[in-house]
């Protein structure tokens, strides 16, 4: 393992987190802010409580779990296609490193910073709504695994994109639907029967509902299958760079 | 001298199924500066690529230090430093900051030293706190040259570092290519300018089609190909050659004013001074008299066509 190459691939992709920290730090308190004041005041007055938990709460691990999957996702795909964009990854190329230590230095920073932002939000939220979390250890593994699976995928999205809007596609088209109606905003049982069959099909109902569970211990679907899901999801991220490290594919020509 | 690098029969062959390389031996040694020139799309780029690790070769066997280029990839490459034909650079980092990364990329400690050494030799000292979008063309270049000399590279491979440059700045980078050849550090630089592989390269390789169509000392293939041409400027002009100098195969200039006599440089007997004499005795008087050597870009271009025509 060369050490020294994952820490210098880490603190530059770090740096360019820090160098518009302010950006990166407001952001999401805003939007937070903006989700509370929407769903929380606005809307929330009006649902009272959902399976024992007050409405405002209720949405605290959906909005984490929305923005750390999205982090995570743009943070890692941009991280390692800006370098395919200006042409330095020659530098990673000819760098006496495997690609496992290039996966380790940039899905690992872009793991840190959804993590921060994870933070930043429970954080903020605790400013509006009374929080509590009951499996606090629990509650920090999901929190992590997510970060570092959406990483990872967003790493192996941005190998994969050519341009800019291919980069974009998929979380436009794919995350950001799927994370709305998994169950972000409102409890599975809410649905009319047809649909709540229909969204047992939507991967990320099960990282929600598992992050929700360590907060109020009340969850859409058991525990273990929703750790068997994340886990499930981290497994296939892995077994997808892997096949990328073993064919090179679109790095090494 | 021993050879810090050695190529047995590279080859590569893309996935759209072109073959950028056939077969390519070569070796360098310590010390060594090697041009190798050829034609746009000879496979130069494609044969540094392959030594640096950014293309995969097809085919053949690379040791760099002795370290196998595949096999034992991380003590190989970590003696090779790469400068790219374009200008790759982050355009928002900070020049000491990015050659610092390059260094923790090759996995050596930090050593501010070094890196200011290196800066101020480059005459990038100044600019150490400049932003990479700030800085010059050439600097861009130079900060390209200190990234890949960070971790103390024994082989620099130089791919056309002096395409679209103008001429100051190429003079500069013959300057820094002497600078670091007297360093010890062994250079490979590609480039289709003749006069660039003649000032700077100790021996010339010919890359044309993915072949070596040539390598050699420089001085030696000067001599070897090398033909001289004496041009003799006469009192009055002939209309045509005397009898006595038929021989000679000489040719008319300056409408008859001169004569041209052509002789290999490296040969014993170039027959001067029996046409000098056979021209006195002819009647011809001579005004003045001057010779040229062919330059490596005739001595190329000859060659490159000369294979054409053996290959169609």
């Amino acid at each position: 393992m060369n050490l020294t190459a994952i820490r210098a691939m880490y603190v530059s992709e770090m740096a360019r987190f820090f160098r518009t920290f302010m950006q990166s730090f407001l952001s999401p308190v805003i939007s937070t802010s903006l989700y509370f004041v929407v769903f929380g005041a606005a809307i929330g007055s009006r649902i009272d409580e959902v399976e024992g938990v007050s409405y405002g709460s209720f949405i605290v691990p959906g909005l984490i779990m929305l923005s750390v999957m999205t982090q995570g996702i743009s943070n890692a795909s941009f991280g390692i296609y800006f370098p395919k964009f200006t042409g330095t990854i020659y530098e990673l190329l000819s760098a006496p490193i495997n690609f496992l230590e290039v996966v380790i230095g940039f899905a690992g920073a872009a793991a840190t910073k959804a993590l921060f932002i994870g933070t930043v939000i429970l954080g903020t939220s605790a400013l509006f709504v009374e929080m509590q979390i009951q499996r606090p250890l629990v509650m920090v593994l999901f929190l992590v695994l997510t970060c570092v699976s959406f990483a990872l995928f967003g790493f192996i999205i941005g190998i994969w994109a050519k341009n800019f809007e291919q980069l974009q596609l998929i979380p436009l088209l794919v995350i950001t639907p799927l994370v709305f109606l998994g169950g972000s905003f409102y409890s599975i049982n809410m649905l009319p029967p047809i649909w709540q069959t229909i969204t047992m099909f939507n991967p990320v109902v099960y990282l929600i509902s598992g992050f929700r569970w360590s907060f109020f211990g009340v969850a859409d679907v058991p525990i273990l299958t929703s750790l068997l899901a994340i886990g499930l999801f981290q497994g296939l991220c892995l077994l997808a760079v892997w096949w990328i490290f073993k064919t090179g594919w679109r790095i090494r020509k | 001298m021993t050879n810090i690098l050695s190529l047995e029969s590279v080859e590569k062959t893309y996935d759209s199924g072109f073959t950028a390389l056939h077969g390519v031996d070569l070796t360098l040694k310590e010390g060594e500066i090697l041009a190798l020139l050829g034609p746009n799309g000879a496979g130069k780029t494609t044969l540094i690529s392959c030594i640096c690790g950014t293309v995969m070769p097809t085919g053949g066997k690379i040791t760099v230090g002795g370290y196998d280029a595949l096999t034992d990839f991380r003590k190989a490459r970590s003696l090779v430093g790469l400068v790219p034909q374009e200008i790759h650079l982050e355009p928002f980092s900070r020049v000491w900051d990015t050659v610092r990364y390059t260094r923790g990329l090759f996995g050596k400690k930090r050593d501010n030293a070094h890196i200011e050494r290196i800066l101020k030799e480059l005459s990038l000292w100044d600019k150490r706190d400049s932003r990479v979008v700030e800085l010059s063309g050439g600097m861009k270049r130079r900060v390209l040259i200190a990234k890949a000399l960070s971790h103390e590279p024994r082989i620099l491979f130089l791919d056309e570092p002096t395409a679209g440059v103008d001429v100051d700045l190429r003079k500069e980078m013959w300057e820094v290519v002497a600078k670091l050849k007297a360093s010890g550090v062994s250079i490979v630089l590609t480039t289709h300018y003749i006069e660039e592989a003649e000032a700077m390269a100790d021996r010339i390789g010919v890359i044309n089609g993915g072949r070596l169509a040539l390598i050699e000392e420089k001085d030696a293939l000067m001599s070897r190909l090398g033909r001289k041409s004496l041009k003799i400027e006469l009192e009055t002009p002939v209309s045509e050659i005397p009898e006595a100098l038929r021989s000679y195969n000489l040719e008319f200039a300056d409408d008859g004013y001169s004569l041209v006599y052509e002789y290999e440089a490296g040969a014993s007997r170039t027959g001067i001074t029996r046409l000098l004499s056979d021209l006195r005795d002819a009647g011809l008087c001579m005004n003045d008299l001057s010779t040229r050597q062919s330059s490596l870009e005739e001595i190329f271009v000859s060659l490159v066509q000369s294979q054409e025509e053996a290959r169609s």
